[in-house]
């Protein structure tokens, strides 16, 4: 990969580390008092540093995620680079959609 | 001592097969040493690549039990304890024939890589004097000993999983034409080695310092290139 992509990795998965654990922390501290879809949305509900969080989170997983699959399918399938390319952009565009279509339900 | 070593050889070009030979065993034997043998004593047709003997010219690299090294300082008690030897051509090159690899892309990736001098001054200014001491001329002098023998080329899992990959040889030389402070073209170099085929496609594995016959360390020099790479993206030069 070139060294901007690489950068795009580091840096995507530097934010990622502190989000993945700031995420389980929220998770283990909320469901202490029972776990349900009211309660959940209760918090997320209009908040905007909730969506804020998540939105990042989706954001940092598309470009993560997508440079991690082109890698694999330039090393481990017989696709070229233009290919695996189309499919890395591809999937951050699903990602992307499905990830910040969920945020926004649960924080709008 | 075993009298007899047991030596497979792969024969043929891509999809060829295997030989069994029946190789007398001796005192300071090294595989270029069996090679040889077989192709004197046994079956002249064999083919394969060598010419200094003594561990300067690195052509006889080939696939030795599995692992790429030098056959000429590869000594037969050393890795073949039991008297058996698997004798392949370098992996992750075409074969030409036998034991012979086609070391062709691997010379037009050292070029691609950018590993030659680009000179700023002519022969008519004065002298660039560098410092044996300078963190740079360190860094080269860590680097430079490298005489394109193939094995680390042939040891990298990202050279086989990705056949553009520019490899640890090329990428190693590049970091060492980097550091050579009288280069007129280091952005451009890094540039270059910065690109879809260069130094952010090493995973680190180390299979080149592992297996380099004169312990030059590729992942370090790749690191090396990967953070001037970086630094040069964030100042906007790359």
């Amino acid at each position: 990969m070139s060294i901007r992509l690489y950068l795009l990795q580091r840096v995507s998965a530097a934010i990622l580390a502190v989000l993945v654990l700031m995420h389980l922390a929220v998770i283990a501290y909320a469901v202490q008092g029972g776990l349900s879809a009211e309660e959940i949305l209760s918090r997320t509900r209009g908040s905007l540093g909730w969506g804020l969080f998540y939105g990042l989170f989706v954001l940092t997983v598309a470009v993560h995620g997508s440079i991690g699959l082109r890698g694999i399918l330039t090393e481990w399938t017989r696709l070229g680079r233009g290919a695996a390319s189309g499919a890395a952009w591809a999937s951050a565009a699903i990602l992307l959609a499905l990830g910040l279509r969920a945020v926004w339900a649960v924080t709008a | 001592m075993i009298n007899e070593l047991e030596v497979r050889i792969k024969r043929g070009g891509a999809g060829g097969g295997y030989e069994d030979f029946r190789v007398p065993q001796r005192e300071n034997q090294t595989v270029l040493d069996v090679v040889t043998w077989i192709q004197r004593e046994a079956d002249p047709t064999l083919t394969y690549r060598f010419a200094c003997r003594v561990g300067v010219c690195g052509s006889c690299a080939m696939t030795v039990n599995g692992r790429p090294r030098w056959t000429c300082r590869t000594h037969v008690s050393k890795v073949a304890g039991d008297g058996r030897l698997v004798i392949e051509p370098l992996a992750n090159l075409p074969v030409i024939k036998d034991l012979a690899s086609d070391m062709t892309g691997f010379f037009e990736k050292w070029q691609a890589a950018r590993g030659r001098f680009e000179a700023a001054i002519s022969r008519d200014d004065p002298l660039v004097p560098v410092s044996p001491t300078s963190p740079e001329r360190r860094e080269a002098d860590a680097a430079i000993e490298c005489i394109n023998c193939g094995v680390c080329y042939s040891a990298c899992d990202v050279v086989a999983w990705n056949p553009d990959y520019l490899g640890p040889a090329a990428l190693n030389r590049a970091w060492a034409a980097w550091n050579d402070v009288r280069d007129g073209d280091r952005d451009g170099l890094l540039r270059t080695v910065g690109g879809d085929a260069g130094c952010g496609n090493c995973h680190s594995h180390q299979s080149c310092a592992e297996h380099c016959p004169v312990e030059i360390n590729p992942t370090r020099s790749i690191a090396g290139l990967k953070r001037a790479s970086l630094v040069a993206l964030l100042k906007g030069g790359a």
